[in-house]
């Protein structure tokens, strides 16, 4: 009986882990194993792929998308950090000031994620557009030179990555100023600290693991997109994403765009490790 | 007035298209179209998974051989009209009334006695074939009993393998009685051995004559330093390599290496001059319509629907122009077919034949204005429509279809591939 209970204690865990596990392995493992081999096959669509072991395709793909490649930690960094300058105020306003109508703000925050993110995309097109609403306006009324063109740029691209992600960096920071005990923030008055000091000495730091988990959880996908590139962007303005769909789904060349995912994978890899390790989980659960 | 000389498809070389150069056709309204290529990088993550079985990719282009006589009598033998047919095609390809029916939908079921269950699901060859490849791959059904898809590298992904079934052509009377003898027998399906063809179009230049104040009539007006900036680019490697190669004076088919070279330079150093507003797909015609381009490569029908007022079921813009450069323009035919495991290929095949009747023909030329492969339509219409009969863009000439060009069709893999590396290379920055 008490055996049979120490048992069932040991396998608990695992019991509990098992369909997390299953699933992790069946929809995360099994196709990133599929993904990494398929990369160093060679072949064509109609006669089929071959494993060969083609390494070379690495060096290839780097060297023909280095530009892709820079350009998307540069519209997701710059994305990431704009996103994070906007809703930082915004998160601690909701938080310290937004009283009984928190619960109506925050609604609002995400109200724009019931409508497609492609259909947003594309209604900014339309907003922005040479002759639309806003340019047109403005230039009939000579407030523009009549060349201006806001899409079509790299800061159409990261004005629609940082738009789209925005909620991905304000929640996260919502939670974490929110979780502040706001008793530490009075005791820090109470110790004569200035209001400047209060928020760079105690509400800032405290914050510290929303605008790390923010950080990511926007700046991830806003490397890996393509459909602000492809919608906003011009000739000079395509990410990675948008060479990989390329490479995957017009010139069918599996294994260069699996390559690409990988490279892209390790690279983010390695940017978050070192993004922990600067303002990591350590100082996190210190914080906490 | 000139003989209706629709498109001689069988003297223009072939049509075939190597993989992987795929573009989207007749679909007007960017943002259905944008929200399934978007959503199709899942789908075609599914295909990928289907591909990628047994993991190493096999090859599709195994199968396709010439059916004998026999086995395709007796399986059509074996089937039976069943009164219902699923039918996938573009979005705005069929004519449409007040409520959204389709006039020829309807009477085909008033003749028939076939409910058909129309679905504008084909948005873009190459969003929707990752949807129906995985099924055909597995042996299983696609739900749909007929398909539009465009000649070249689209339905060859599907002719290759051997996905589709040889039609009988004792179902096709009115085809063979109707059809223009000039797109009976392609060169991408000898026999009409499996598809027939739905209509057929021209890829040329699309301006805003409120923006361009002079007439538009070589390619290279493209490259007008006036419009810096301001023009649109196909980004798909059909339209706008042969055109360049057209452009240049040159028959895409008998291009060669060197030549394709010297074409992709030329479009690289407008690149880098900043001409080209953007690569576009099928998003274009917004961007004409928005201001964001005054001049593009563009597909004729579109341009023909953007001109049309918002009450004649166009987009209301009637200073867009099309033009076929006078260096030549590439034309096109999207084709019905059936693909393998339908469940109700006799109804699919009795549409197939029913659209070839002249009257119905000419009131959907009359509504998509594409290039009709029934001439017989072209008389129809002289009495009702006659803007439309004499349009040489809907019923072209001789003299027309002597200077329009069919996609470069590659030979093998090796050309295809160096076709890809070199035109994909300016596109891809």
């Amino acid at each position: 009986m008490s055996g049979n209970d120490r048992l069932g204690r040991r396998a608990a865990p695992y019991l509990l882990t098992m369909p997390g596990m299953l699933w992790l392995v069946a929809f995360f493992l099994a196709p990133l194993v599929l993904m990494v081999t398929l990369s160093t096959q060679t072949g064509n669509l109609l006669d089929g792929f071959r494993q060969t072991w083609h390494f070379g395709i690495y060096p290839q793909v780097i060297w023909q998308y280095q530009h892709q490649f820079l350009r998307s930690f540069e519209y997701g960094g710059a994305a990431t950090i704009i996103a994070l300058v906007v809703s930082y105020p915004l998160a601690y306003w909701i938080a310290f000031h937004g009283g009984r109508r928190k619960t109506t703000l925050l609604f609002l925050l995400i109200l724009p994620f019931f409508v497609s993110f492609v259909i947003r995309t594309l209604a900014w097109q339309f907003i922005l557009a040479d002759d639309g609403i806003v340019l047109g306006a403005l230039k009939r009324w000579h407030l523009l030179p009549s060349g201006y063109h806001a899409l079509a740029t790299s800061t159409a691209v990261i004005s629609g990555l940082a738009y789209n992600f925005l909620p991905f960096m304000a929640l996260p920071l919502y939670v974490s100023l929110e979780r502040i005990d706001r008793s530490v923030v009075e005791a820090a008055g109470d110790l004569y600290a200035s209001g400047r000091d209060v928020f760079l000495r105690v509400i800032l730091p405290l914050s510290l693991p929303g605008v790390f988990a923010g950080g990511l959880l926007t700046f991830v996908p806003a490397t890996g997109d393509y459909v602000n590139a492809d919608v906003l962007g011009g000739t000079r303005n395509n990410m990675v994403g948008n060479a990989i769909q390329r490479e995957y789904l017009e010139f069918f060349h599996y294994p260069a765009g699996a390559a690409m995912s990988t490279i892209l994978m390790v690279l983010l890899l390695v940017g978050i490790f070192a993004y922990a390790r600067a303002l990591g989980t350590r100082s996190i659960q210190e914080y906490v | 007035m000139k003989d209706p000389e629709p498109l001689d498809v069988s003297k223009l070389d072939s049509i075939r298209i190597d993989p992987a150069l795929w573009r989207g056709l007749t679909q007007r309204r960017f943002s259905r179209r944008d929200l399934l290529k978007y959503t199709g990088y899942g789908a075609g993550s599914a295909g990928l998974a289907a591909f990628l079985a047994a993991c190493g990719v096999s090859g599709t282009a195994t199968k396709h051989t010439t059916p004998p006589v026999s086995a395709v009598e007796a399986f059509w033998k074996k089937q039976h009209k069943t009164g219902t047919l699923n039918f996938a095609n573009w979005p705005d390809y069929i004519d449409k009334d007040d409520n959204g029916n389709s006039p020829t939908l309807l009477k085909f079921t008033q003749q028939t006695g076939i409910k058909v269950s129309y679905h504008e699901v084909i948005a873009d060859n190459e969003v929707f074939l990752p949807k129906v490849l995985p099924a055909l791959q597995a042996g299983q059904d696609t739900g749909y009993d007929l398909m539009v898809i465009t000649n070249g590298d689209p339905l060859d992904e599907l002719l290759k393998p051997g996905y589709l079934i040889p039609l009988d052509h004792s179902y096709l009377k009115t085809f063979e009685q109707y059809a223009n003898p000039k797109i009976k027998n392609p060169p991408y399906d000898p026999g009409n051995q499996y598809t027939v063809a739905w209509q057929s179009g021209l890829t040329g230049i699309g301006w805003n004559s409120k923006k361009i104040k002079r007439p538009i009539t070589t390619f290279f007006d493209l490259f007008d330093p006036a419009f810096k900036g301001k023009v649109g680019f196909f980004e798909n490697l059909q339209d706008y390599p042969n055109a360049i190669l057209v452009a240049m004076g040159l028959n895409p088919q008998t291009s060669t290496q060197d030549e394709w070279k010297k074409a992709a330079d030329m479009v690289l150093e407008q690149f880098n001059k900043g001409q080209f507003r953007h690569f576009y797909n099928n998003n274009y015609i917004d961007a004409l319509e928005n201001g964001d381009i005054w001049i593009t490569q563009a597909w004729s029908g579109d341009i023909q629907i953007a001109q049309l007022s918002v009450a004649d079921g166009g987009d209301g813009y009637p200073e867009m122009r099309f033009v076929i450069p006078k260096e030549g323009g590439l034309i096109w035919t999207d084709n019905m077919c059936i693909p393998q495991h339908a469940q109700h290929p006799v109804d699919a095949i009795m549409m197939m034949d029913f659209v070839y009747q002249p009257q119905v023909a000419a009131e959907m030329t009359d509504y998509i204005q594409y290039i009709s492969p029934v001439p017989a339509a072209q008389q129809i219409l002289q009495g009702s429509d006659p803007a439309v009969a004499n349009n040489h863009e809907v019923f072209p000439t001789t003299d027309d279809l002597a200077h329009w060009f069919p996609y470069k069709v590659f030979k093998d893999n090796a050309e295809t591939e160096a076709w890809k590396t070199i035109f994909g290379a300016v596109t891809n920055q």
